[in-house]
């Protein structure tokens, strides 16, 4: 089995932290793993993406290539978009439906286009929330990507939910409880949006 | 025995520490920056501190190899312009203790001003260059490099590009580290590069090239992948993964290593009728396959089957491959999100002043240079007319003003003006050049992740030696409650016939924070 993710974003909003966190966990289930990222000039609050691949077989390409990906997480609804070529088909959208305004031409239909994609006839399934807002609602505002993480972990499939669970708690030891607990009330929101 | 999960880049320092570094030398630069850091946190070697540019840090290296020690230089691309006179000579003199010189290249222009290949650097001076394949590759290689750097007494270059040095895959790696060599001087006569010596070791150069092309013929890093079919492929460094990505049987010369291997590449051309060459930057390549006189058809990035410039993509070698162009359903409806200086940055300050200033006179020039406030050329502020390479602002702004142009101003940051601005400074004083130079403070080295600026506490001290009239050099504090006044010296610099430098000086608002995180710690 193979499983080809794009994860987009704007500098600073912690894709690279949600892909640590899967990296960990594949690597943990020995995973054949590559993960092209982004560093650089757009991380000064420019689009940032990250090509994660996961695998039991050989991975040649850090690259995803298009039309393949089986799945986009998004911190951002516009940054999801940006990548549609990417997905193949049945692929799944898993975004933060709350945009980040930098520059001011944003367009004011971004959330009607990743609607209609849902009913585009193109097998695309979508999956949104306002993840930032549900963070401050539970005071984990620091944890909104984690949130995003938990809404994708049902449909990454080669990795089991609670393995990624695990990993989470993993990730984050090093900066204490405190902030781990957070994480993990994260992971299992994100999680229970799916269940609804 | 183990496995890690390794950026290309950190596959490339934890190799070399495996093989008994001694010491990196280097100036940051996307996408090389991480080997550095990653020796820096995890070396215990006796130099890793960032040096003020290419030339310092590759000179420096040689003088480490010369005292019989392993050493490593890092830089990105555009860095090789810099260093390339000791680099080029470093072939000259030969090495002592192994040399490896990293040039992180950028094609596509992610964080980077053009798309040069290193490896004509590499082929320039006459010496092996590595490419890998993988960030297993990557590692394994660093010991190989050094190892025949020691074997031949040469510098190797290591190319590698981005999405190599950018990407992330597990990798195993040895429990066994190589002790570091022990102090032993070469004390050679040919480390004199007078001509009567320069010559002899310029024919002992060429005379090592059919080593070199020996060695590139049995590295195990460049191999024939046979197969039945009339196409086939040379496929360099990452080129390699793209072709494996098509699932197509071909048959493919992987090349890792070079002086090309033109035994096997002959031995290729026999059994195709068309070659295509896969390699990530410029033709090199597919120039030297041409000049071969094979009896084959070779296509590439010349013939126009890949794309002349950007990096390859799975995308555009399957193209290439199935000789078919992809028709893309149309896009939704988006627009670009450049990137642009943070919220609460000094840079922000300074460019708010100057624009309101630079309005005032309407025949002002502002040069700018490389860094964070290089975004200053972007909306809000437009504020800038150039951009060329590090420390071309100063020296810019003087040649316009040597033809005429007034007011001529240079924007520069901190890192950018020790790197290369110093000695452009020295030139505008000593021609008494009518300019202003706004050396832009932020105490850090900030569009590459923050590192240690080598002038901090020194700039004043810098100008004044450099001979700027001690009345002309001044420090503002940007910060938008201080824009008048920051207008005001501009306008009086503006009007002062001579070289002045005003220091805006406010720490970086990202290394603010992280040091505020470190203190509550
Ligand atoms: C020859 C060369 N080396 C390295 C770089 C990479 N680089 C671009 S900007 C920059 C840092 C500039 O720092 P500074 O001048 O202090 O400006 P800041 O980003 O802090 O505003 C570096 C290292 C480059 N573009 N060219």
């Amino acid at each position: 089995m193979k499983r080809d993710i794009i994860l987009a974003g704007v500098g600073g909003q912690g894709i690279l932290s949600i892909a640590t966190i899967i990296g960990e966990a594949a690597t943990k289930a020995e995973l054949q793993l590559k993960q092209a990222e982004v560093h650089g000039m757009s991380q000064r609050g420019g689009d940032v993406q990250s090509n994660l691949r996961l695998s039991h077989t050989t991975i040649y390409s850090d690259l995803i290539p298009r039309g393949k990906a089986d799945m986009i997480i998004a911190t951002e609804p516009m940054e999801a978009l940006r990548y549609l070529d990417w997905l193949g088909d049945g692929g799944v959208i898993v975004t933060n439906s709350r945009p980040f305004v930098n520059i001011p031409n944003y367009p004011d239909d971004i959330m009607e286009q990743l609607e209609a994609l849902g009913h585009s006839g193109k097998n695309i399934k979508v999956i949104q929330n306002d993840i930032e807002a549900l963070a401050r609602e539970h005071m984990i505002p620091k944890s909104a990507n984690i949130i995003l993480l938990g809404m994708a972990a049902p449909y990454l499939n080669i990795i089991k939910a609670d393995e990624l669970r695990e990993a989470v708690g993993k990730v984050f030891a090093s900066k204490g409880n405190a902030v781990v607990e957070a994480n993990l009330v994260a992971f299992d929101l994100g999680m229970g949006i799916n269940l609804l | 025995m183990e496995k890690r999960l390794l950026l290309g880049d950190e596959a490339i320092a934890l190799g070399a520490l495996h093989a008994g570094l001694s010491g990196v030398y280097a100036y940051p630069g996307t996408p090389s920056t991480e080997i550095t850091e990653f020796i820096q946190k995890n070396g215990k070697c006796l130099h890793s501190r960032w040096c003020t540019n290419e030339k310092t840090a590759m000179e420096a290296a040689l003088g480490m190899s010369y005292a019989g020690k392993r050493a490593l230089v890092c830089m990105k691309h555009v860095g090789m312009n810099v260093c390339a006179d000791a680099f080029v000579n470093s072939a000259i003199t030969g090495v002592n203790g192994g040399l490896v010189v990293v040039a992180a290249d950028d094609p596509s222009m992610h964080s980077s001003q053009n798309e040069q290949d290193s490896r004509f650097y590499g082929k320039f001076a006459m010496v092996p260059i590595f490419e890998p394949s993988s960030q297993q590759e990557a590692y394994d290689m660093m010991n190989d490099a050094y190892e025949l750097s020691e074997r031949m007494r040469l510098p190797v270059l290591m190319r590698v590009v981005t999405r190599l040095a950018h990407s992330r895959a597990s990798v195993v790696v040895r429990s066994d580290v190589r002790p570091e060599n022990s102090l032993n001087p070469d004390n050679g006569r040919h480390w004199i590069l007078l001509p009567a010596i320069a010559r002899k070791n310029y024919i002992a150069l060429i005379e090592k090239q059919s080593a070199l092309a020996r060695a590139s013929e049995q590295s195990q890093y460049n191999y024939y992948e046979k197969a039945n079919n009339e196409l086939g492929i040379v496929a360099c460094g990452i080129g390699y993964n793209y072709v494996k990505e098509t699932e197509i049987k071909l048959p493919i010369i992987k090349i890792s290593q070079y002086p090309l291997p033109e035994q096997k590449l002959k031995a290729l051309a026999e059994q195709c009728q068309e070659i295509l060459v896969v390699e990530d930057g410029q033709p090199f390549v597919e120039e030297q396959l041409k000049g071969l006189g094979l009896n084959v058809n070779i296509s590439g990035r010349l013939t126009g089957v890949l794309p002349r410039t950007g990096e390859l993509t799975p995308d555009n070698v399957s193209e290439a491959i199935n000789n078919r162009r992809t028709s893309l359903p149309p896009t939704p409806h988006l627009v670009p999100r450049p990137p642009q200086l943070c919220q609460g940055c000094g840079h922000r300050d300074v460019y708010a002043a100057l624009k309101e200033v630079v309005s005032e006179f309407n025949t002002a020039k502002v040069f700018g240079d490389i860094g964070c406030y290089t975004l200053g050329a972007l909306p809000p502020y437009q504020a800038l007319d150039s951009t060329i390479d590090m420390g071309a602002s100063i020296t810019m702004a003087k040649g316009a003003a040597d033809a005429g142009i007034w007011p001529a101003i240079a924007v520069i940051g901190d890192s950018t003006f020790t790197h290369s601005g110093m000695t452009g400074l020295l030139d505008a004083v000593n021609d008494q050049a009518n300019i202003v130079v706004i050396i832009s403070d932020n105490l850090t080295t900030a569009m590459t992740g923050g590192q240690d600026s080598a002038g901090t506490n020194k700039f004043e001290q810098i100008c004044l030696g450099l001979g700027v009239e001690p009345e002309h050099v001044k420090v503002v504090v940007p910060l938008p409650k201080n824009i008048e006044d920051i207008k005001q010296t501009l306008r009086d610099e503006i009007n002062y016939k001579g070289v002045s430098v005003i220091i805006p000086r406010r720490e970086c608002i990202q290394t603010f924070r992280r040091h505020a995180k470190e203190q509550k710690k």
